[in-house]
């Protein structure tokens, strides 16, 4: 039997009256309200997640660039302190291990991998980290990561925090302290939209979340569970493990060839990756909206004509749209926007048209 | 919960209602509650022959979609179009305006044979 783990935050989910469902080994909320109010929060105001299951290891030593630059795509290199960049871990054969951000910190760098990953990372890692002068540690069990998502999320966290957030701009970090406690801020999301994550201590986690949802509420700020933060994810087109990505796949494949900065001389997967750079993919990932009325799933056959081309790897209701989205993977010849292909759906073929992604461009800055 | 006593119930969570041979069919405020927010509602139409616990339809939540079993087999008199466009009255008034369909009963005396509002609710757990 597994034992679920619980976040510092599992008596106030409770407390608000969450369904709590499995996730990665972890016990988490799906939702409070409901998927949809949580969702339009989120887009119009703002919403608070607690994503304390997502990982946090840290690496450090005099190699720890050189080392992250090894088993990352992108380059750490350029990089600046107090940055972060989004990259993928890729092995061999170009199959994706992870996708994570790397944080810079002066003297250390900071990943933080999805939860079902984690241990994954950490094995391989270590395994790749003999020949460098670098510590790995998990800081995982430590802290609290509370994401602040929503184009209201600046006015709510400003008056809790010491820093000035309005010169943080996306994709950067700043040590301060909020709520009087030390914190780290990060000005990045998951959602599309503007907003933050915020490193806190576990003891102190609980009085935060209160204080958040206390002083949002006038500005429309709800918990929020993941099934919303699926549904906003896949709205602004970014990837999530086990569906756009995984060791089967290649970024070249899943549209994140960007990522691949194929002028670094060394590092695991480049060989593979260069190859399909070159050549060119069969298939590509590409954003599906449905024409008709239906939902595509994970799973569900793409078809052009009536020939089955590909799977749905994640699908939904759009509830921003009001309509189904999908993403699925297809032989790059139909993966132009506009093309159009169908979507089995209980053995009916719903009509569908491939879109460039994202579906949804939020507040994000 | 809500388990009105008028109705009957079946082990996949859909309610009947039945006037004469005319049966009214949806899905109960538990089921509603365990699938949260319904956005799409799939049904027959009318003059469809639907067999005792055959499907009949789909309810897709955000996250997830169900088979609906039609707990009386018949041929369906009348579907609810208003889902349609409102599929969250499935959600908000289950056993009321987020009816489903219709049906003509090949055989009213199965209706005894399904579950009681107290069955239905000991089943569940509630």
């Amino acid at each position: 039997m597994t034992v679920l783990r619980k976040t510092a935050l599992y008596d106030r989910h409770l407390a608000l009256g969450a369904r709590l469902v499995p996730f990665s080994g972890w016990e988490m909320p799906v939702q409070y309200e409901g998927i949809l109010a949580e969702h339009h929060a989120v887009r119009k105001a703002a919403g608070l997640f607690d994503v304390s299951h997502m990982g946090r290891v840290e690496i450090s030593g005099p190699d720890a660039v050189a080392f992250a630059n090894h088993i990352t795509v992108n380059d750490v290199e350029r990089l600046k302190p107090y940055r972060s960049q989004y990259t993928l871990a890729c092995r061999d054969d170009g199959g994706v291990i992870d996708d994570f951000l790397v944080y810079r910190m002066p003297d250390r760098l900071l990943v933080v991998p999805n939860a079902g990953n984690r241990e994954k990372d950490l094995d391989w890692f270590r395994r790749h980290a003999v020949a460098y002068d670098v510590e790995i540690r998990d800081l995982s069990q430590e802290s609290m990561l509370i994401a602040l998502q929503g184009p209201q999320s600046e006015q709510i966290l400003d008056p809790l925090a010491e820093a000035e957030l309005d010169s943080l701009r996306f994709q950067g970090f700043v040590v301060t302290r909020v709520g009087g406690i030390d914190a780290r801020v990060f000005r990045t999301g998951y959602t599309g939209e503007d907003g933050f994550e915020i490193w806190y201590p576990a003891e102190h986690a609980a009085a935060l979340w209160d204080r958040l949802l206390e002083s949002g509420a006038s500005r429309g700020l709800k918990p929020c569970g993941l099934g919303a933060r699926d549904t906003l994810r896949l709205e602004a087109g970014l990837a999530l493990y086990g569906h756009e990505i995984d060791d089967s796949i290649n970024p070249i494949e899943a549209g994140l060839g960007w990522t691949v900065k194929l002028k670094k001389p060394d590092f695991i997967g480049r060989d593979a990756l260069l190859g399909a750079k070159r050549e060119g993919v069969e298939r590509k990932l590409v954003g599906l909206k449905l024409l008709e009325r239906g939902i595509p799933r994970q799973g569900y056959e793409i078809l052009h004509g009536r020939v089955p081309v590909g799977r749905v790897v994640s699908g939904a209701i759009s509830p921003t749209l009001g309509l189904g989205i999908g993403t699925g993977f297809v032989p790059v010849e139909l993966a132009e926007p506009g093309t159009g292909l169908a979507i089995g759906i209980r053995g009916r073929h719903i009509a569908a048209e491939v879109v460039k992604l994202p579906f949804y461009a939020g507040s994000r800055k | 919960m809500n388990t009105p006593s008028d109705l009957r119930y079946s082990a996949e969570h859909e309610w009947v209602r039945l006037e004469g041979d005319i049966a009214t069919v949806g899905i109960t405020d538990f089921a509603q509650s365990e699938l949260g927010d319904i956005v799409f509602v799939e049904l027959p139409s009318e003059g469809d022959p639907v067999a005792e616990m055959g499907v009949f339809g789909a309810v897709e939540a955000v996250k997830t979609v169900s088979d609906l079993y039609s707990p009386m087999g018949g041929t369906v008199t009348e579907v609810n179009d208003d889902l349609e466009d409102n599929p969250e009255a499935v959600n908000q008034d289950p056993y009321g305006d987020g009816w489903m369909i219709r049906l003509k009963v090949d055989d009213a005396g199965a209706y005894t044979s399904l579950m009681t509002a107290a069955d239905y609710r000991s089943f569940v757990g509630a």
